[in-house]
């Protein structure tokens, strides 16, 4: 392909080709700067001052910091959102494989299946559905009225501080539809003849999905692990709309970004807001590292 | 599949025993299938069915025949927040609307670049692009709230709109990306020959190859932008510029629990859209995420 004669034109083409590329990325490089690169350091730098919008900020040094160690809301909101993050992730995905696994190979009716499960994650975020929780887990609510089929009269679910946030971890668990596509679609990637193989070998089933299924399907896992932490540690719509905006019943669902906001955007208080901010999203990239280290145990990337 | 070939003595014979095993362990399975979809969607149609009874009976009358159907909780809900729902529904459309186009525009834009364009920062634009992805808004919404209302656009579209069109959905630039990269360069070197220069070749031969691709970008924007509540709920106060998911939880705040009615009927109104997409669209939905794990 590459003759002698192209050589020359093919110098001058990259060049055009560096400045067509600095055009195409105008857009690009324009957000970078403006709405991502500036905030983010703006951000860091308010989280050292106390800011309430009016006046111009005051440079305060760890203060911000300092009180967090003695709120006690943040502290609620670090709870909440770790328990969270921690019990409602390992049940969405052992619902997701769970189910790519009985999807997968041959099942009839697979389109419709795959349907009906991936419909709650692309409709659970929005407020519509936070509303319906509400009514669901409310005193009269839908689980309630079940209840009391079996003659149980309970309460309502989003008024107890100790179920309050099980509902929301419920409801992240009904959107294991995503996850499981992309379980389904990497059960696809694992060729056939390694099972054929294994059958021939004389490998019981239960052998070949720990031999076979499980070690090929670890980077999907590993995946779906990162994708759907960090977006757990960010969930705010459904906390907001359950609690009306309080985090209540007791701070119950005082999601750390629900804090964000309230701090934020209804105290005014920005510097402190924007420390909050930073210190998420050092707490999301140290839980995404770990992750990646302990990644080196247990996923499998090949022989390579 | 192969009922309608199976020989007529398939129960004898052991291959015969064999499907017929997995007959019965598959028809077990879609009894235990059908009972888990129907526990998934269950919430659904509940509010889909409350929605049409008389708000006081949705609380104490369980069941999902309504015994007095009514369209009383569409009516009242409609003009409950002083203004129709529709302006709601068409703010929210605008909206939706604006960012597909930014998205499109300058997702591909950048894709295109990332993937073909021969440059110096290449690797290092692309592992910014990557890490982005990772980074939560929080951290960057306060300076962003400060800026845009320093512009006076607080109460306008311009804050939703604008990142949209700087190529900051920087999942979209990453699927592009991807993308592209299993069009074959054949393509790109033919247009190159030809005397293209790389606006031409974008415009004639990446962008039309890349449909596949624009289409997701477009059904997804259009679910997100739908659905999303932080960031209008920061930046629209006046009522009149509410999207629907503002407007809904405005509602909740003013309604006593006689209102469940009207929210419901509210509520189905405002995921019809997405419903709709979903229908549509659903297959190359699948396909979409299950090549890219975008939620």
């Amino acid at each position: 392909m590459a003759t002698t004669r192209s050589r020359r034109p093919r110098a001058s083409k990259l060049h055009s080709q560096g400045l067509a590329a600095h055009i195409f990325l105008i857009p690009w490089q324009l957000g970078l700067l403006l709405v991502t690169a500036i905030p983010l350091f703006a951000s860091l730098y308010l989280a050292f001052t106390d800011y309430n919008i009016l006046s111009s900020p005051e440079f305060n040094g760890l203060e911000n910091f300092r009180r967090m160690f003695s709120d006690e809301y943040f502290w609620a909101s670090v709870r909440v959102t770790l328990v969270y993050v921690f019990v409602s992730i390992p049940l969405q995905l052992a619902f997701a494989l769970l189910l790519a696994l009985i999807l997968d190979r041959g099942l009839r009716g697979l389109a419709f299946y795959r349907s009906a499960f991936y419909l709650p994650s692309l409709l659970g975020t929005s407020v519509a559905i936070a509303i319906l929780w509400r009514q669901i887990f409310g005193d009269d609510g839908l689980i309630n009225q079940a209840l009391g089929l079996f003659g149980v009269h309970g309460e309502s679910w989003l008024q107890n501080p100790a179920t309050a946030l099980s509902t929301l971890i419920v409801l992240n668990v009904w959107t294991f539809g995503s996850p499981m596509v992309i379980f389904l679609a990497g059960l696809r990637q694992i060729p056939e003849e390694l099972y054929e193989a294994a059958r021939v070998d004389g490998a019981t089933v239960v052998r070949q999905f720990t031999h076979i299924t499980v070690p090929l399907l670890t980077p999907i896992i590993f995946f779906n692990l990162i994708l759907q932490t960090i977006g757990a540690f960010q969930t705010f719509t459904q906390a907001h709309v359950v609690s009306g905006g309080t985090g209540g019943p007791a701070n119950s669902t005082l999601f750390y970004t629900l804090y964000i906001y309230q701090q934020g955007f209804a105290n005014f208080d920005m510097g402190y807001a924007s420390a909050l901010a930073w210190v998420l999203m050092i707490a999301i990239a140290v839980v995404t590292a770990i992750h990646f280290i302990l990644s080196k145990y247990w996923v499998f990337y090949g022989d390579d | 599949m192969t009922t309608a070939t199976a020989p007529i003595d398939s129960t004898r014979s052991p291959a015969g025993a064999l499907t017929r095993r997995r007959r019965s362990r598959d028809l077990l399975k879609h009894l235990g299938l059908g009972v888990f979809v129907l526990l998934m969607v269950y919430p659904l149609v509940w509010m889909a069915v409350s929605a049409f009874k008389p708000g006081h009976l949705i609380l104490t009358q369980p069941g999902l025949v309504p015994r007095d159907l009514t369209f009383d909780n569409f009516v009242q809900g409609w003009n409950a927040l002083n203004r129709p729902f529709s302006v709601f529904l068409v703010n929210s459309l605008l909206v939706s609307v604006g960012s597909i186009v930014g998205n499109l525009f300058s997702c591909a834009l950048t894709a295109y670049a990332l993937a073909r364009l021969e440059f110096r920062m290449r690797k290092v634009y692309l592992a910014v692009t990557l890490a982005s992805v990772m980074l939560p808004l929080h951290v960057l919404v306060i300076p962003q709230y400060i800026f845009f209302s320093q512009l006076g656009m607080v109460n306008t579209y311009f804050p939703l709109l604008i990142p949209k069109f700087l190529a900051t959905d920087a999942f979209f630039v990453y699927l592009m990306v991807q993308f592209i990269r299993t069009i074959p360069r054949d393509l790109d070197r033919a247009a190159w020959i030809d005397g293209s220069g790389p606006f031409r070749t974008f415009w004639y031969v990446i962008l039309p190859l890349m449909r596949p691709a624009l289409v997701t970008t477009t059904i997804f924007t259009f679910i997100w932008t739908w659905n999303d509540f932080f960031v209008p709920l920061i930046y629209l106060t006046s009522p009149k510029m509410f999207t629907v998911s503002v407007a809904l939880s405005s509602m909740v705040d003013s309604q006593s629990q006689d209102g469940v009615g009207m929210l419901f009927a509210m509520s189905l109104v405002s995921l019809l859209p997405v419903l709709a997409f979903f229908a549509f669209a659903q297959k190359h939905l699948i396909r979409g995420i299950a090549t890219t794990g975008l939620k």
